[in-house]
């Protein structure tokens, strides 16, 4: 079975947030959830780099683990989902998780959180129709075969979305060819004795 | 003019060609020399940076494309959340309160009842007027219905999801999530209006030293001083006033969202009120245990609101010197109660 998986090459990623854009599109995302973010680090500087992100789909979910109903579950393809019936807002997946990913609609009184809204890597979730999982979740385009619709609209495809070993392999290839010496991670203690990147790209 | 216009066009595509051409090497040169790419590119995303991003350091120039997001892009505080509270406060707390009830039981087996050591006089004091009694048994209600839907929060899922299936399991938890954070801001009102109503008995004294010293009577020989309350009481007083009063504030900073705070205060508020629950719902434990099987003649107290003169002059000597001669027979604590409603006369307690 895939693990499905997203992966941002932050060194491709150029803001433009139609990753955002499609997404909020694809599962009519309710007013004041954006379950896709960009974020800029060190912005109009030299080293300025942006990065997609949502649910990361994590192996080991912290949101799954500290769900006081139990209402995460992994799919046979890796992704993490929630069932909105049984989600009764309480926050402790956004506090646990790494990426901000839970969000809460917050119409009700005293901030109360509505149920939890996040990335389904377009997968929708559980329901009794079609129709009732579109509502509550958004597209499931796993189901018709196609991966989320943010990656397959990047423009510059910097977010890849799909199975961990082929987006591990798109992005080593990409590493290889900019021929970092080190992998592309600077100050690699082993830099010298472990640039197989570099060695490759001098090969081919 | 139209010579003009073609001229024009024929320069146009010339230029376009030259541009497109040169552009074309350049980039088949890039493609061909990576060392030439490198002094290019723009610089490579190093470790430092990652370091960075998970220090939660987000420095001026930090945009976040979420509207109204306050988060950095990696929460590290959330696995260490997530750790604190799934392998420390979850089993460490199913412990204490397991092990609670344990020892509880243990006592009530092997030690029994305290029973009275006098008959009882038939003669009444009263310690609990009305407003007293209806302040406490709210409070206890609200208490146990938060303990009990806190509980289930904390440790439902691995009982009653397996066992109701999840229509019910779901109906159940959402419903105690909606009782905690609505009647949890009363029981914290509450709460305080108990504590500021019952602080003039419970400052400390010189003899409640002297009643832990001898385990409130349970080590050596005679009794211990007490005034109205004893040691034992003054200690749960005070634990509520410090330990209930930090797990009301915390449970304010989760219950409402809305003032803007961020996830790491939530956390913190979160290990608090729940260290701080599982220990006062412990201990709870104790003082029901006290207050109904482990003392005879204990609970009449808080339910009629009269004592019987031996009950108060073997528990709470010192107050009983105070007020014993407030006593009244049965027949006229049926009376006062007849008359005016139960209990509305002054309380005997030393001003």
């Amino acid at each position: 079975m895939a693990q499905m998986k997203f992966m941002c090459d932050a060194e491709r990623c150029i803001e433009c947030n139609g990753c955002v854009t499609a997404c909020k599109n694809a599962n009519d995302v309710e007013w004041g959830i954006q379950r896709r973010r960009v974020v800029t680090l060190n912005d109009g500087e030299a080293d300025e780099m942006s990065i997609s992100v949502a649910c990361m789909h994590c192996d080991d979910a912290p949101c799954m683990a500290v769900c006081p109903t139990d209402c995460f579950y992994k799919t046979d393809d890796g992704i993490v989902l929630h069932d909105k019936d049984l989600c009764i807002g309480c926050g402790y997946c956004l506090y646990a998780c790494p990426f901000g990913a839970p969000q809460f609609p917050q119409q009700n009184a005293f901030g109360e959180r509505g149920k939890m809204d996040k990335c389904t890597f377009c997968a929708g979730g559980p329901a009794e129709s079609k129709e009732e999982e579109y509502e509550k979740y958004g597209a499931n385009r796993i189901a018709e075969g196609k991966l989320p619709l943010c990656a397959e609209m990047c423009s510059t495809k910097a977010l890849l979305a799909g199975d961990a070993q082929e987006v591990a392999d798109i992005f080593r290839q990409r590493v290889v060819h900019r021929g970092h010496e080190d992998g592309a991670w600077s100050n690699n203690q082993r830099a010298s004795a472990d640039n197989l990147a570099y060695d490759a790209a001098r090969k081919g | 003019m139209n010579l003009i216009r073609s001229d024009l066009w024929r320069w146009l595509c010339l230029a376009l060609a030259l541009v497109a051409t040169l552009g074309f090497t350049q980039l088949a040169m890039a493609q061909a020399d990576p060392e030439r790419e490198m002094t290019t590119a723009a610089p490579a995303i190093d470790a430092d940076q990652w370091r960075q991003v998970r220090s939660g350091e987000t420095g001026a120039n930090y945009r976040d494309s979420r509207a109204e997001s306050n988060y950095n892009l990696i929460n590290s505080s959330g696995e260490s959340w997530r750790q604190w509270r799934n392998r420390w406060v979850s089993p460490f707390g199913l412990i204490v309160i397991g092990g609670m009830i344990g020892i509880i039981v243990l006592f009530y087996l092997i030690i029994g009842r305290k029973d009275l050591e006098e008959p009882r006089t038939g003669r009444k004091l009263l310690r609990w007027p009305l407003f007293m009694r209806a302040l406490h048994w709210s409070v206890a209600s609200l208490f146990i219905v938060l303990a009990l839907t806190g509980l289930n929060l904390l440790f439902g899922k691995f009982v009653f999801r397996g066992l109701f299936g999840d229509a019910f399991w779901g109906w159940m938890v959402s419903s105690s999530k909606l009782l905690h954070n609505y009647l949890g801001p009363i029981f914290g009102i509450l709460l305080v209006v108990l504590l500021v109503s019952l602080i003039k008995d419970n400052l400390p004294k010189k003899h409640d030293l002297e009643w832990f010293k001898k385990g409130g009577g349970m080590v050596g020989k005679g009794h211990v001083d007490a005034g109205f309350a004893n040691g034992g009481e003054k200690a749960w007083y005070w634990l509520l006033a410090t330990v209930g009063l930090l797990v009301i504030a915390s449970g304010f900073v989760l219950d409402f969202p809305n003032f803007g705070q961020g996830r790491d205060t939530m956390q913190w508020a979160n290990i608090i009120h729940a260290v701080g629950a599982l220990g006062l719902t412990a201990v709870s434990f104790g003082h029901i245990y006290i207050g109904t099987l482990g003392t005879e003649a204990s609970l009449e107290g808080m339910t009629t609101g009269y004592v019987d003169e031996a009950w108060a002059k073997e528990h709470h000597n010192l107050w009983y010197e105070e007020v014993k001669d407030q006593a009244l027979s049965e027949e006229e604590v049926a009376a006062q109660k007849g008359t005016k409603g139960s209990g509305d006369a002054a309380p005997s307690q030393p001003s």
